[in-house]
C-alpha cells in the first residue's frame, strides 16, 4: 500500500516536471525538419534532371543550333559529323517496334482482361509478363542475337530492331491496356450483351472506343522509353557508322526492312566513347535531342491521360 | 450491317483464338530467351578453347581473371561479378535512403498539389535514355568527383565505378520510391487514424506505423531496383571502364556483365565462336542474377498484409 503511494507520488512529481510543452514543440519541430528534408530529397531529384539537361544544353549548344548537325551523315570530323542516318534509324525502327507492341501487346491485354478471367493459363502469362517486365534489356539483345539474328537469318537489320524494340515494350503495353479495360464498368458490357451484340461487337463498338485513350498513354510512354534503348540494338550488332540511308519504304519495303541502321542513342555512345571533346559537343548535342523527343512524348501522354481522365467518369 | 449468327459465332472464335495467341506469345519469349541463353552457354562450356566441359565451369569458378577475347583466354566470372556488384551497392547506397525520404514525403506529407506537380517529371526521370546519364556520368559527376576529392590527396580515375553508381543511383530512384509509394498508399488510412489519435506524430505515424506494416512491399521495391541497378547498360559502358578485375575500391575502372556484353557485341564477332558464346555465359549469370532478385521482390509483394 505504502508502496503504491510512494510510486505515484513519484509519478506525480514527474508528470510536474516533464515539460510537456516543450515536448510537443520538439515533436512537432521535428516533424517540420522531417518535412523539409523530404522537400529537399525531392528537390535534389528533380535538380538532378535540371543539371542533366542544362549541362547537354550547353556542352552542344553549338551543333543544336547548327541545321547541318541534322541532315548530314557522320563523319570523321566532329564539325561535319550530323545524325541524319541516326534520326532516319530511329524513326524507321520505332515504327517497326510501335507495329510490333501493338500487334502483339494489345490483343494480349485484351485478352487477360476480357477473357482469361482467373483461368490457369491467365496467371501464368500473368506471372510471365511481370517476370519480362524486370528482365534487363541487354537479355532481350541477346535474345534477339541469338534468335532473329542468326537463327532466323534476318541480319543485323531495322526488322531485327524493331522486333527487338517490340518486345521490349510489351509489358508496359499490356499492363496498360488492362488498367485502361478494367476501368469499365460490368453494366456496359452487359448492357451489350443484353442488347444482342456478341463479345467482339462489345469489344469493337464499346470496350475499346471507352479505353482507346488509356492504351494509347501507355503505348506512347512505352515508346518514349525504347526510343532511348541503346543495349539490346547494340547487342544485335547494329553499326554505330553508317554514311547512308535505307531504301525508302514505298519504294523498297524489304529492303528497308533488312537494312543495317543505326539510331540516335547509338550514335550518341559512338561520340561519347571517342577520346575527343569536339566529338563530345556531338554527343550532348543529340542527347539533348533526345531528352527533348522523350520530354515531349511524356507531355502528351500526360495530357492524353488526363483528358482520358475528364471525358469518361463512370 | 447484317450477319448471321453463324457468321457471328464464328468471328467470335476466331478473335478469341487470335488474342489468346498473342497472350500466349509472352510465354514464348521467356521460354525463348531461356533457350537462347542455355543453349549458347551449354556450347560455351563445351567449347575447346575454354577446355572442355567439366575443366570450363570450374575455371569459370575458381579463376581470377576474365579474358575470354585475349589470345591467353581466361575465363572467371568472379571481376564482372564484383564489377556489376560494387557499382549496384554504390547505387544502392544513393537509392535506399533517398527512396525511402522522398516516398514518406510525397505520400504522408506533400499536399496534392506538390504532389500532381512532381510525379509527371519523376516519372520523366524514368523515360530519360540512359546513354544520356551515361554521358552525365562520364563528363559531369567524374571531373566533379575528382575535383572534389583532389584536395584529400584522393586521386580519380577518369573511368570508375563510383560515378556511374552514383548516377543509377538517382536514375532507379524514381522507380524504387514510386513503388514504396504505392505500398504506403495500400495502407489503410484507419491505422494512421489510430495513431494520430494516440497523439503520435506525422513523422512517428510514418516511421512506426506506415512503414512497418508496408515493410515487405518497400524489400520487394528495394530488390527490384537493386535488379534494375544489376541489368544496367549504359551508364556502365560509358563511365565505367573496360577493365575487369576484383576490387573494392570504386574509384578503380572496373567492368560489369552488362558493360562486357558492350564491349564484345562492338566488335565483329562470328557466329559460334567462343567470343560469341562468352556474351551468351555472362548473359545466363545476369539473367540469373536478376531472376532470383526479381522472384524474391514479387513473393515479398504477394505476402503484402491485405488490411
Amino acid at each position: 500500500m505504502e508502496q503504491g503511494i510512494e510510486v505515484r507520488g513519484e509519478l506525480e512529481t514527474r508528470l510536474k516536471e516533464f515539460d510537456i510543452e516543450g515536448y510537443t514543440k520538439g515533436v512537432k519541430k521535428r516533424d517540420k525538419l522531417f518535412e523539409i528534408l523530404g522537400l529537399i530529397a525531392t528537390f535534389l531529384v528533380l535538380l538532378f534532371l535540371f543539371a542533366i539537361a542544362v549541362d547537354l544544353l550547353i556542352d552542344g549548344w553549338v551543333r543544336i543550333k547548327d541545321p547541318n548537325f541534322y541532315t548530314s551523315f557522320p563523319s570523321r570530323f566532329p564539325d561535319q559529323a550530323g545524325i541524319l542516318s541516326a534520326w532516319v534509324g530511329t524513326v524507321l525502327v520505332m515504327a517497326g517496334a510501335i507495329f510490333w507492341a501493338v500487334l502483339i501487346g494489345i490483343p494480349a491485354g485484351i485478352y487477360l482482361e476480357e477473357y482469361g478471367g482467373k483461368g490457369k493459363i491467365a496467371r501464368i502469362i500473368e506471372a510471365n509478363i511481370s517476370n519480362l517486365a524486370a528482365v534487363p534489356s541487354i537479355v532481350y539483345g541477346l535474345l534477339a542475337l541469338g534468335i532473329f539474328v542468326y537463327r532466323f537469318e534476318f541480319g543485323e537489320s531495322i526488322l531485327t530492331a524493331g522486333l527487338t524494340l517490340g518486345l521490349l515494350m510489351l509489358p508496359v503495353v499490356v499492363v496498360s491496356t488492362r488498367e485502361s479495360i478494367r476501368r469499365i464498368p460490368r453494366s456496359i458490357r452487359e448492357a451489350a450483351y443484353a442488347l444482342g451484340a456478341t463479345r467482339w461487337e462489345t469489344l469493337f463498338h464499346h470496350i475499346l472506343p471507352y479505353s482507346i485513350g488509356g492504351i494509347l498513354t501507355g503505348l506512347i510512354i512505352a515508346a518514349s522509353r525504347a526510343i532511348g534503348e541503346t543495349a539490346p540494338l547494340i547487342t544485335i550488332g547494329a553499326l554505330t557508322f553508317i554514311a547512308f540511308l535505307p531504301p525508302a519504304p514505298w519504294e523498297d519495303f524489304i529492303g528497308m526492312l533488312k537494312s543495317p541502321f543505326t539510331v540516335l542513342p547509338i550514335q550518341m555512345f559512338n561520340w561519347v566513347s571517342r577520346p575527343q571533346a569536339a566529338f563530345h559537343t556531338n554527343a550532348a548535342a543529340a542527347g539533348f535531342i533526345l531528352l527533348v523527343i522523350a520530354l515531349l512524348m511524356n507531355s502528351i501522354a500526360f495530357y492524353l491521360r488526363f483528358k482520358v481522365r475528364r471525358k469518361y467518369q463512370w | 450491317m447484317t450477319l448471321s449468327i453463324g457468321v457471328k459465332k464464328s468471328i467470335d472464335i476466331a478473335l478469341y483464338l487470335f488474342l489468346m495467341l498473342m497472350g500466349a506469345v509472352s510465354i514464348f519469349i521467356t521460354f525463348a530467351i531461356v533457350w537462347v541463353l542455355l543453349v549458347d552457354t551449354v556450347r560455351f562450356f563445351t567449347h575447346p578453347e575454354g577446355g572442355g566441359f567439366p575443366t570450363s565451369l570450374i575455371r569459370f569458378f575458381t579463376e581470377t581473371q576474365w579474358t575470354p577475347t585475349f589470345y591467353y583466354k581466361q575465363i572467371g566470372i568472379w571481376p564482372l561479378v564484383n564489377g556489376t556488384f560494387i557499382i549496384a551497392f554504390i547505387s544502392m547506397l544513393i537509392s535506399i535512403p533517398l527512396g525511402i525520404v522522398v516516398a514518406i514525403y510525397l505520400s504522408e506529407y506533400a499536399s496534392w498539389k506538390v504532389r500532381e506537380t512532381v510525379k509527371p517529371w519523376l516519372d520523366f526521370l524514368e523515360a530519360v535514355p540512359t546513354v544520356v546519364y551515361g554521358y552525365f556520368a562520364l563528363l559531369f559527376v567524374t571531373p566533379i568527383l575528382s575535383k572534389l576529392l583532389a584536395p584529400f590527396g584522393i586521386y580519380v580515375e577518369g573511368m570508375n565505378a563510383l560515378s556511374p553508381g552514383i548516377v543509377i543511383g538517382i536514375m532507379i530512384l524514381p522507380y524504387t520510391a514510386s513503388m514504396i509509394e504505392d505500398a504506403f498508399k495500400g495502407v489503410p488510412q484507419y491505422l494512421r487514424e489510430a495513431s494520430y489519435s494516440l497523439g503520435a506524430s506525422k513523422l512517428r505515424t510514418a516511421l512506426f506505423v506506415v512503414l512497418p506494416a508496408a515493410k515487405s512491399g518497400v524489400l520487394s521495391a528495394y530488390l527490384l531496383g537493386f535488379s534494375r541497378a544489376i541489368g544496367e547498360t549504359m551508364v556502365v559502358a560509358v563511365a565505367a571502364g573496360m577493365y575487369p578485375q576484383i576490387t573494392a575500391n570504386p574509384l578503380e575502372p572496373v567492368q560489369t556483365i552488362t558493360g562486357y556484353i558492350v564491349q564484345v557485341a562492338l566488335g565483329d564477332l562470328p557466329f559460334g565462336s567462343f567470343e560469341y558464346l562468352s556474351i551468351f555465359a555472362a548473359g545466363f549469370m545476369l539473367f540469373g542474377i536478376t531472376l532470383i532478385l526479381n522472384s524474391i521482390a514479387v513473393y515479398l509483394k504477394s505476402k503484402t498484409v491485405g488490411y
